[in-house]
């Protein structure tokens, strides 16, 4: 790589300038103001400010909603995770053994990618739609009564699919990507080893795509813990009965719609904790463990 | 053990290429055939076909009695050792060698058994529960030898495994890959485009020509008459001097030959000669010297030893018995 010497000690700080405000503006600032927050407590008015120490740090523990909170995320994003995960990894296995005709069927499935989460969200609330959707009506003839505003599986069940449907594209290229550096004789040895087509996938390309699948799972967990809030903000709104409402979607309910922004801004706190740590992760795990 | 043959074997490919036609080989009972030709000449189509990687499309591969054209790789009792070797880098040298066995359900004990013999065989004992990754060329390529004699198959096939090491190590993996066929007899197709590899390993040589056969026969017959000027000028180092009969005149008995062939170390120096040839270039291999030059407005190159004299022209003779003689048009051998 070229390396270049600036003589001007001024220069490279003012090219780095633009993005350095960005990232603070938009990221740092408020993030501080977050962890500033979530030491403080305000009146109902919003008058008198003051200082709480861990108070709603650990009037979180004590709530119900918030520990409830915690259980949906984890059911949510795994869920997410795995179905998407698991679709994509299905396609990406068929379109790797049709090769030369998967042009269009690769265009096609990054469709899902282009459209704004809000819009995911709504195309699947009509779908879903207990009155108006198509699913209902064809679950109605195998004799399943859809309604996902009053029944807490269902609502959980259209929140993973709407949130799952648009990462299935992005991890179908990753796969795709994953499977086709593996190199072709590797799985011929395998069948003159004797290995049938199934056999052959846990064998042999299941493990050599563990970078790839482990590359995914954590950016679809962040995907399914803190990109998803305009899906379920556009389907169930949190409901029924808490059923949906993850933390991110809990953290700007109770800050913006509950005016508690003590406990929103300490539940902030909470998040970016776990995007640390899965950050952390990812970059220990990805280049020490996964390897083979 | 088994015989292999290949019965009027073609194949186009889906697109519309013709890689191969018109093969047809008999292949003894452990028997070391080697199949050699210039990129692209179809002979992995071929190896691949035997080994059930790629479809038939033209005719027939029998292995032993059996016609094998629709049955799957893992049945065909073949074993083969890829170029990359494709060994399964998440596996231990141990559960590499174990695999195949493995797969079909070979007691645990004589898979055990097997895997320290090729272990022992190889020399790869000290490495059998490293990675791939963890091995050198060399002992990658003795772990897919192994991978090979494990599983004790009727057939070994080779596709150009020894082109990604060194060319010292080439050589000496030769010798070994030779050794073992002797010692196993087991029915070997080895694929190279390296003339000398395919000389020392075959029991025949396979020369092959865009997808067609241009000879069979063993090396020496295949040194000495070649059939066709490809033949004459893909086998042999340096390559046999080719010239037109008409820049060559009054050789006698070649008037119906177009294109008359003469091997490089079978051109001697002599006054009387009947080639006279202007020195161009001269190559110093240590016990030879090759001097390059024309004649008659045609390339020719002579093979000397390293302390004969030198000119700017030399006059070149040689003895009759080893004059090849060709047709100009088709290449063939008319002698
Ligand atoms: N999958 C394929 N589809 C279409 N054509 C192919 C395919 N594989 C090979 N060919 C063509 O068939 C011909 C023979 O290819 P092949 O790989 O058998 O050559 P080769 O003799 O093994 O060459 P090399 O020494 O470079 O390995 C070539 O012209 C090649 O382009
Ligand atoms: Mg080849």
């Amino acid at each position: 790589m070229k390396r270049t010497i600036f003589n001007n000690q001024l220069l490279p700080w003012l090219l780095l300038a633009p993005q350095l405000a960005i990232t603070f503006i938009f990221f740092l600032w408020p993030a501080g103001q977050a962890v500033k927050q979530s030491f403080l407590s305000q009146d109902a008015f919003g008058i008198n400010t003051t200082f709480v120490g861990l108070r709603n740090f650990t009037a979180l523990l004590d709530s119900a909603e918030y520990l409830n909170s915690l259980k949906v995320t984890a059911v949510f994003a795994v869920s997410v995770t795995l179905v998407s995960m698991g679709v994509a990894l299905l396609l990406a296995v068929s379109v790797d053994r049709m090769l030369k005709s998967s042009r269009v069927y690769t265009t096609l499935l990054v469709w899902p990618y282009a459209v704004a989460p809000a819009v995911a969200g709504i195309l699947w609330w009509f779908i879903f739609n207990p009155t108006v959707g198509i699913m209902p009506y064809m679950l109605d003839m195998i004799g399943y009564d859809w309604n996902h505003v009053s029944s807490k599986s269902d609502a959980m069940i259209l929140v993973v699919i709407a949130s799952a449907w648009k990462q299935i594209s992005y991890n179908f290229l990753f796969f795709v990507a994953g499977l086709q550096a593996i190199p072709a004789s590797l799985r011929e040895a395998a069948a003159i080893d004797g290995a049938g087509p199934v056999r052959r996938f846990f064998d042999i390309t299941f493990p050599l795509l563990s970078p790839t699948t482990f590359f995914l799972l954590v950016v679809n967990i962040v995907y399914a813990m803190f990109e998803t809030f305009a899906v379920i903000d556009s389907t169930t709104e949190g409901g029924p009965a808490q059923a949906t409402n993850i933390m991110v979607y809990k953290v700007y309910f109770d800050g913006f719609v509950g005016q508690n922004m003590g406990s929103s801004a300490a539940q902030s706190v909470v998040l970016m904790l776990i995007v640390i740590a899965l950050t952390i992760i990812q970059f220990r795990w990805v280049e020490k463990k996964v390897e083979y | 053990m088994a015989s292999i043959t290949l019965d009027n074997l073609g194949k186009v490919y889906p697109g519309g290429t013709r890689a191969v036609g018109g093969v047809n080989i008999d292949i003894e009972d452990g028997e070391f055939i080697v199949l050699v030709g210039p990129s692209g000449c179809g002979k992995s189509t071929l190896l691949r076909m035997v080994a059930g990687l790629e479809s038939i499309t033209e005719g027939e591969v029998r292995i032993g009695d059996r016609v094998v054209n629709n049955v799957e790789p893992a049945d065909r009792d073949i074993a083969m050792v890829f170029q990359n070797y494709a060994l399964y880098p998440h596996m231990s040298v141990r559960q590499n060698l174990a695999y195949g066995l493995k797969n079909r359900g070979t007691p645990k004990a004589e898979i055990e058994r097997r895997v320290n013999e090729a272990a022992e065989i190889l020399q790869i004992g000290p490495f059998l529960d490293r990675k791939p990754r963890a091995l050198s060329g060399g002992q990658r390529q003795r772990v897919a030898m192994g991978r090979a004699i494990t599983r004790e198959p009727a057939a070994f096939l080779f596709d150009e495994p020894l082109s990604n090491l060194d060319a010292k190590l080439r050589v000496a993996m030769r010798l070994e890959i030779k050794e073992l066929q002797k010692r196993l007899r087991t029915t070997s197709i080895y694929v190279t485009h390296d003339q000398l590899e395919a000389m020392t390993l075959a029991d025949r040589l396979v020369v092959l020509n865009g997808g067609r056969i241009e000879q069979i026969g063993t090396p020496l017959e295949v040194y000495r008459r070649p059939a066709s000027t490809f033949v004459a000028s893909f086998i042999g180092s340096p390559a046999m001097n080719l010239l037109d009969a008409r820049a060559v005149p009054h050789l006698p008995g070649t008037a119906h030959a177009g294109t008359i062939g003469i091997r490089p170390e079978d051109l001697i120096l002599a006054e009387d000669g009947p080639i006279e040839m202007t020195v161009i270039a001269v190559e110093e291999l240590g016990a030879q010297r090759l001097v390059h030059g024309r004649t008659g407005g045609e390339a020719i190159t002579i093979a000397l030893p390293s302390d004969s004299p030198l000119g700017d022209t030399l006059k070149l003779g040689f003895e009759r018995k080893n004059l090849h003689l060709f047709n100009r048009e088709s290449g063939n051998r008319v002698d």
